[in-house]
């Protein structure tokens, strides 16, 4: 098998690095195999005539650095620092001497290189604790014979292999050509999580020095010499389409080299950002409609009418337990709640840009995208050429949010770059990432529960509409198995305004509305909202109803973490509410404490419990968890894009509102210790934040909040204007 | 397009710009100190901010024929290596997620700290509440502020 040209190049770069080194290779496919049939060392021969089968590197170099492939797309998650965390661990490194190079995408010899759904630690957890091990144990068996002891006598710490009784010691470095010709040993054994010295300390990122001094390391920031910029006038409106274009006078302005229609993007292309800018605003351009100009009044006439609809074809049931119409009808009391949330951008502070060179010999991608490969094989099915042509290199990402997973700016620079014939980074602006789409779904949802005389919850029901939303429930989420009669829900409006993942997907606000209607319901049958929700977890723990897919302990210890770490109930002169969800394989509980100052409330203070398996990286997890609780406050707070006429209304950050530093209040982290393989962290922080915030209003103000943003609903409006 | 003198980390330089190219683009384009970022291009994010005189100002707002003799310093002159106190307080806090808005907090920071070498946690909030963190980072760039303020010379 023969490298492809860009692998080797970076590959070589690194069989540089560990020349006359120890090079371990593994797959990443076989994380579950005992046998190490998935790791090998890698010989000079190979190395030399590129013919490496083994996908993943790890290399020891004489001079003791380590050095590791990190093939996922960093975008704040800090998998650059984790990874190569998880290697050092069982390889006992000196982690000052450990360096990580971010991979290309490479599809052979990778997997999974996509940053999306809090999955990349979990997916890779067992393969990076493997090739760390591999080399360890080969690191040893070299040791062993130089020395003539037995293996078992040897120690490791520090990137050094110790031999207490005599006293001798030899650096990694020093025995990695050693190590190069042991044979790889039967079985690798991992360490006892409890022996973990590096895996749960908190490590500074990688790359805060070229962070902190402004090196070039965003795509924004990616430069080759001849390269043109080119800024597309893409349709105002969803639901229109190109008519027209009289580009003259925006081609006799200064610095520009051409413009190029395709499909209904009009690209300017010229010599700076700036000369693109200011022409493209000279471009005189007719649209027609191509579909519905739909408007936000729209929009909320729909909600209402789908959800009372009775159609069968359009009303798609997700879960059904039991017999919610007897329970409904035998009730003592229902209770009925209706929550809706508007569209959201993702509004990455880097805005989309890609570059593309588009040549008959191959095609280079450079820039920030979340899913690499998937971008590649749009690209060549664009351009009708084989994926083994398109070179695609990640550049750090100025935050993801879930909108990088989508191809289109990439495409949109391949194509332009192809009917130019010249290399060529398209930019987008903020008014261009505010407008075009791939938005946070806007999403109405009504909760019923049925109570029977003793307060009991004996039927529930969920109805959600969304627009461009798919399936907006969660029907196995909780309180699925806790409750006898259970009907679920998910109706959806096709629209011509684009949508797509948002950190979390659905989560985001599904949690606070569910967690909204939990409150109420157990204020209604006076009950102390955590018991509440612990009851009904016994309840499920007991007598399951249909399937269960959360994990009951593991919620109900994060529900009693954060009612410890918070003073749950204990707290005079504070209102707090309450939040747990499960969503990405982990669960977050949160309490919100309101305090009365003048007659406003203030958020005080935000207390969050996590259980995500083993920590990695404690300072990356600290952080993901504050992060996500500040995104979830800011967008519940303050996040709404509206329509009229198919055109988004909010077109910059003058109104289009994030979050600031004075809106934030304390927040504090805990974390489950449970020794659970890691279980992902990018996104479970986030959804519990609006509904425990929402239920501390209540308790201060006596009002309940319903829909988002919170700072455009009554109770807040009334006492404060719009800030918390 | 006119040639334009600009002092720009301690270093006279020269960029053939149109007169209202905004001074961000001027350095990125043109100069290729690219640690200034482009998050909005109407002054409410901070990601381009940049000192001027010593003040702080977003660069992506302000043309480059208004700039004349004044001295631009950027992310790239406030040390060579990092060695500011800010930016070792940034280090040392472990301050940023993606990263990307991160040079515009901290050159809006040192001015910050560069006229006031104490402020109150209400000055801080204050001084940075035009410096947008999409990853929410916040807490941490007020640790990192505070902590840069006991370096401060």
């Amino acid at each position: 098998m023969t490298l492809p040209k860009t692998n080797r190049r970076n590959f070589l770069k690194l069989a540089a690095t560990a020349s006359g080194g120890l090079l371990i290779g593994f797959h990443w496919a076989d994380a579950q195999a005992s046998a190490p049939s998935s790791i090998a060392v890698i010989g000079e021969d190979a190395l030399a005539a590129g013919n490496v089968e083994f996908n993943s590197y790890l290399s020891i170099g004489t001079d003791d650095i380590i050095t590791i492939m990190s093939p996922n797309p960093e975008l704040g998650q800090n998998i650059k620092t984790s990874f190569p965390m998880i290697v050092a661990e069982e390889l006992d490194a000196d982690w000052k001497k450990v360096k990580v190079i971010q991979a290309p995408l490479d599809s052979k010899r990778f997997e999974r290189q996509v940053t999306g759904g809090s999955g990349a630690v979990p997916h890779s957890w067992e393969r990076l604790r493997k090739a760390g091990a591999t080399a360890r144990t080969l690191l040893i068996e070299a040791a062993s014979k130089r020395w003539n002891v037995p293996t078992a006598s040897l120690t490791t710490e520090n990137s050094t292999v110790i031999h207490a009784a005599s006293g001798k010691k030899a650096t990694y470095g020093e025995l990695a050509v050693e190590a190069s010709r042991a044979a790889i040993p039967a079985e690798i054994k991992l360490k006892d999580k409890k022996d973990f010295k590096l895996i749960g300390t908190a490590v500074h990122n990688v790359d805060n020095p070229d962070m902190v001094t402004g090196k070039p390391l965003y795509g924004l920031d990616f430069y080759r010499e001849g390269m043109l910029y080119a800024m597309i006038q893409r349709p105002e409106s969803f639901g229109k389409k190109l008519k027209s274009v009289d580009s003259d006078a925006a081609k006799a302005m200064p610095g520009i080299v051409d413009v190029v229609t395709f499909k209904n993007n009009v690209a300017v292309v010229g010599k700076s950002t700036w000369a693109v800018n200011k022409a493209r605003k000279a471009l005189k351009i007719t649209y027609e409609a191509d579909g519905a100009l739909e408007s936000s009044a729209d929009h909320n006439r729909l909600f209402k009418e789908l959800l009372d609809s009775t159609d069968t074809s359009v009303v798609s049931v997700k879960r059904q337990d039991g017999d919610v119409n007897a329970a409904f009808k035998s009730a003592a009391k229902v209770i009925t709640r209706e929550y809706q949330c508007p569209f959201l951008s993702h509004a990455p502070l880097e805005p989309m840009n890609f570059f593309a060179d588009v040549r008959e010999d191959g095609v280079d991608l450079v820039g920030p995208t979340q899913t690499p490969e998937l971008a590649r094989n749009e690209v060549a099915k664009l351009l009708g050429i084989s994926p083994y042509k398109v070179s695609v290199e990640l550049t750090r990402l100025g935050g993801g949010f879930g909108r990088r997973l989508k191809a289109d700016y990439v495409l949109e620079a391949a194509e332009l770059s192809s009917l130019i014939k010249a290399p060529v980074k398209v930019i987008w602006t903020r008014e261009d990432d505010l407008t075009g789409g791939s938005y946070r779904p806007a999403v109405r949802y009504r909760f019923s529960a049925a109570l029977d005389a003793s307060g009991n919850m004996i039927g529930y029901k969920l109805r959600g509409v969304g627009i461009n939303a798919g399936n907006c429930t969660r029907e196995d989420n909780f309180p699925a198995g806790a409750v006898d009669n259970l009907l679920i829900e998910s109706v959806e409006h096709k629209s011509p305004i684009t949508t797509g993942p948002w950190r979390a997907p659905i989560t985001n606000f599904l949690a606070f509305a569910e967690q909204g209607f939990i409150d109420e319901v157990a204020d209604a049958v006076k009950q102390d909202p955590v018991k509440f929700r612990l009851n009904l977890l016994d309840r499920a723990k007991a007598t399951p109803v249909g399937a269960i897919k959360y994990d009951i302990d593991r919620m109900k210890a994060v529900i009693e973490l954060a009612a410890n770490k918070s003073g749950w109930g204990t707290k005079k002169g504070v209102a707090q509410g309450f939040s747990v969800y499960f969503s990405h394989r982990s669960y977050v509980a949160q309490v919100a404490d309101v305090i009365m100052k003048k007659g406003k409330p203030v958020l005080d203070k935000i207390t969050a419990a996590a259980d995500c398996g083993v920590v990695v990286n404690l300072s990356g997890a600290n952080q993901q968890v504050r992060g996500g609780v500040v995104d979830g406050l800011g967008h519940a707070m303050y996040g709404q894009l509206t329509f009229k006429d198919g055109a988004a209304e909010q077109k910059n950050f003058n109104s289009y509102r994030l979050i600031r530093m004075r809106e934030i209040p304390g927040i504090d982290v805990h974390f489950v210790d449970n020794g659970i393989d890691p279980t992902g962290l990018g996104e479970p922080a986030l959804p519990p934040t609006g509904g425990a915030v929402a239920n501390a209003l209540y308790k201060a103000l006596g009002k309940r909040i319903y829909d988002q943003p919170f700072s455009k609903q009554e109770p807040l409006r009334a006492t404060l204007g719009e800030k918390l | 397009m006119a040639l334009f003198k600009l002092q720009v980390n301690g270093k006279s330089v020269e960029a053939d710009v149109e007169a209202d190219t905004p001074l961000l683009w001027v350095l990125r384009d043109s100069l290729h100190l690219v640690g200034t970022k482009y998050g909005c291009g109407i002054a409410q994010c901070g990601a381009c901010t940049v000192h001027l005189n010593g003040t702080a100002v977003r660069s992506c707002t302000l043309p480059v024929s208004a700039v004349k003799d004044s001295k631009v310093t950027t992310i790239e002159g406030l040390s060579e290596d990092g060695s500011h106190p800010v930016q070792q307080a940034w280090t040392e806090v472990d301050v940023p997620q993606c990263g990307y808005c991160q040079c515009g907090q901290i050159m809006s920071a040192a001015a910050l700290l560069n006229k006031n070498p104490h402020p109150t946690e209400e000055q801080i909030e204050t001084a940075m509440n035009g410096n947008i963190c999409r990853c929410g980072t916040y807490h941490r760039i007020f640790e990192a502020i505070q902590l840069a303020s006991t370096k401060m010379k």
